[in-house]
């Protein structure tokens, strides 16, 4: 997931830096302390060394020597040391070396002045053709502290010396990958401790947000992570407290349309009973009571479509509202639909023959109805009614030439109950309107479908408003003798 | 003078019914529950009864557990059931439960009316049922003259509207009629009908009808597209 910047990674970074800064830094300290412990030391004791033979073979030099005994002296100081170093001998002008061929250039100007101005042993450590020499160099003093003008210097390797300090800095480095190594997985492990919590946390957290209110964690010891768990339980109780609140309410309100609704249907199915009464008898009655019979018959169907819609909604929103579906010719159902309520000859048709799919003929029915209905209502003629097939299903298009809907009225249009009377008039009086859910019950009986339902206006250069049903392709389903009803879809 | 029986707990949609349908010429026996209704079956008057209104929603016993005690009693009396919710759940219990047709409350008088004549002429003897009697293999006799049913010799009293079905799909064996065309011919629907209803009646006739109701020799489906006589 996160290669790179994840917390893994810095927390790897991390260690091995720490690892190799720690290691880098107490190697160098080491190699310098060692480096300098064996220098010493081989100087001390090449130093201790050289000034007993010095000493030892000096009194013997005739002073002021020739360049023979200078030679002899350099000589025999060289001998009676160990390695038989160069050593070179010098009185004033005169120089003998020990071994003549040697190359004295290691023995440096900055030396000799040391020894002739401070007056006592010096010493310096040179490379000589990359190799490590130590260089001594002391005056040869008489017992009452006179300089005698004779000088004396020994060179000697300090090859041995170089190569043990190099064997730690080697050993170091060899044992640096180790170390590293060791921290990476201190690190991976550290990162896993970190990790394992965080990432159950993540889990969860996703569960979370795909709806799973039951998503908790494990609360794991007692360090931030177990605190930031607890809260993280804590928070999803809360949520899922808030959650089941809110659903109860909705539930509830849900239900009370429903019972409403329910309650109504009572008081309403005997107005409705009776009702032809007062429409076969209103030419009897005075004018006035005429009127009011004839408005009462009337206004009681209405408010029986607004229970029934009502209903419908409330069926669809408990999820009670199951498809039938079967296979129809999508043509022959419109033309019924509008036969059945007396519009063929109001609406323009082009009805392909063979355009088939599975749907619930009475669904399709009361979305057909109510486009249809609204155009008749609030467009203007021609309304025209097109069924077509497309590759992913069949579509139905309600077309009129009325104004069209403004742009803010076209997000709103499958609202329950959202008018846009304002802008599409009722054509006439005597129209009893909707009841205000038709759009609504009827994308709802399209989603029912899996499909769906879209408003645009016309974009051929006719004002107007166009309704399209897409219903997708479905496969099938017989019904089952034991009358099996097929789950909602969608 | 057809004599209806009202079978609604509320007066006033009571009341309501009785008044519109007495004055378009009916006789009216109302009941309040449905135990009233089977007394009143069961009673002198129950004979006249030609056709049930029954709602579906009763203190007491049931309109389901009505309708289905009303078809133990008889079985040529048509019920049309009114559903106050017109829930599909209820409508399809409806129509297991035995009734012919249902509507939905509110409904206005034009309707019901309209749903009782067709129940009504469903009910009546066909006059023009030509065709010999049917005798197949398998035991099933239909005396489309006589419009009984007999199985393996014995008596299948079948309601109004499964007879109605099984005259009409039998007429043409083997010819495949759609569910529209079985509402149109059969429920006289004019509208857009409840394909439940074919459904319904089709189950209901298999179980009185085949030796193994879910594998139906006489009334089959045909996948997609409806139903058909045999071929036996």
């Amino acid at each position: 997931m996160h290669l790179l910047g994840g917390l893994r990674t810095r927390l790897v970074v991390a260690f091995v830096l720490v690892a190799l800064v720690s290691a880098v830094t107490s190697t160098a300290l080491a190699y310098r302390e060692s480096r300098t412990a064996v220098l010493q030391r081989a100087q001390d004791s090449f130093q201790r060394d050289f000034l007993e033979r010095v000493n030892t073979v000096a009194p013997n030099v005739d002073m002021p020597p020739d360049v023979q005994s200078l030679a002899a002296f350099a000589t025999r100081v060289s001998d009676g040391l160990g390695g038989a170093p160069l050593v070179v001998a010098r009185y004033q002008d005169l120089k003998a070396t020990s071994d003549s061929l040697a190359d004295d250039s290691r023995i440096t100007p900055a030396l000799r002045t040391a020894v002739a101005t401070k007056d006592r042993t010096s010493f310096q450590r040179v490379l000589h053709g990359d190799e490590p020499y130590l260089v001594v160099g002391t005056p040869v003093t008489y017992e009452n502290k006179q300089t005698s003008g004779l000088e004396v210097y020994a060179t000697t390797s300090l090859r041995p010396e170089q190569d043990d300090t190099t064997g730690v800095l080697d050993a170091v480095r060899g044992g640096i990958a180790p170390v590293v190594l060791l921290a990476a997985l201190l690190a991976l492990l550290a990162a896993r401790t970190v990790l394992r919590p965080v990432r159950e946390l993540g889990r969860a957290t996703r569960r979370l947000a795909e709806g799973d209110l039951d998503s908790r964690v494990t609360v794991r010891g007692g360090d931030e992570l177990a605190d930031l768990a607890r809260d993280f339980n804590h928070t999803a109780d809360e949520l899922r407290t808030s959650v089941s609140e809110l659903r109860e309410q909705d539930a509830r309100s849900r239900r009370f349309v429903a019972d409403v609704s329910h309650e109504l249907r009572t008081p309403l199915a005997a107005m409705t009973m009776v009702a032809t009464v007062l429409d076969e008898d209103a030419d009897q009655l005075p004018p006035d009571a005429a009127q009011a019979a004839r408005t009462v018959s009337a206004e009681t169907a209405r408010l029986s479509r607004l229970v029934d819609d009502l209903m419908e909604m409330s069926r669809f929103d408990s999820g009670a509202a199951a498809l039938n579906a079967s296979e129809i010719d999508l043509g022959e159902t419109v033309r019924a639909s509008l036969a059945l309520r007396g519009w063929t000859d109001a609406v323009r048709l082009e009805l392909p023959e063979g355009v088939r799919t599975a749907a619930d003929r009475r669904r399709v029915d009361v979305i057909v109805a109510n486009l249809v209905g609204n155009a008749l209502r609030h467009g203007a003629p021609p309304v025209s009614v097109t069924v077509g097939a497309e590759w992913d299903g069949v579509t139905v298009t309600v077309t009129d030439a009325g104004p069209g809907l403004p742009p803010e009225v076209l997000p709103h249009v499958f609202e329950r109950f959202y008018k846009a009377d304002a802008s599409r008039t009722r054509s006439s009086k005597t129209d009893t309107g909707g009841s205000g859910l038709g759009t609504a019950i009827a994308l709802e009986n399209a989603r029912l479908h899996g499909g769906t339902v879209e408003v645009s206006n016309r974009t051929d250069g006719v004002t107007g408003a166009v309704f399209t049903l897409r219903l997708p392709h479905r496969h099938h389903e017989e019904h089952h003798e034991e009358h099996h009803e097929e789950e909602p879809a969608g | 003078m057809p004599h209806v029986l009202l079978i609604e707990d509320d007066a006033s949609v009571r009341d309501g019914m009785e008044l519109v349908l007495r004055r378009h010429g009916y006789d009216v026996d109302t009941a309040a529950t449905g135990e009233e209704a089977l007394a009143l079956l069961d009673g002198e008057r129950g004979t006249k009864v030609e056709l049930a209104v029954l709602d579906l929603m009763l203190p007491g016993m049931d309109g389901f557990e009505v309708c289905r005690r009303i078809r133990t009693r008889t079985t040529t009396l048509p019920v049309i059931m009114l559903t106050a919710r017109g829930d599909d759940q209820d409508i399809v219990n409806g129509l297991e439960a035995g009734a012919d047709d249902y509507v939905v409350k509110p409904v206005t008088a034009p309707v019901l009316e309209a749903r009782i004549r067709a129940a009504l002429r469903r009910a009546e003897p066909s006059p023009q049922t030509a065709g010999a009697p049917l005798d197949q293999g398998g035991g099933l006799r239909i005396d489309r003259a006589g419009l009984t049913v007999t199985k393996n010799g014995t008596p299948v009293p079948l309601p109004p509207t499964e007879l109605r079905l099984l005259l009409e799909l039998s007429a043409s064996p083997g010819r495949v009629f759609n569910r529209e065309q079985l509402l149109a011919s059969v429920w006289d629907h004019t509208f857009l009908g409840d394909s439940r209803l074919v459904d319904a009646a089709v189950g209901r006739l298999r179980a009185k009808l085949e030796d193994v109701p879910a594998k139906p020799r006489y009334v089959q489906t045909v996948r997609g597209f409806g139903y058909r006589f045999g071929p036996l």
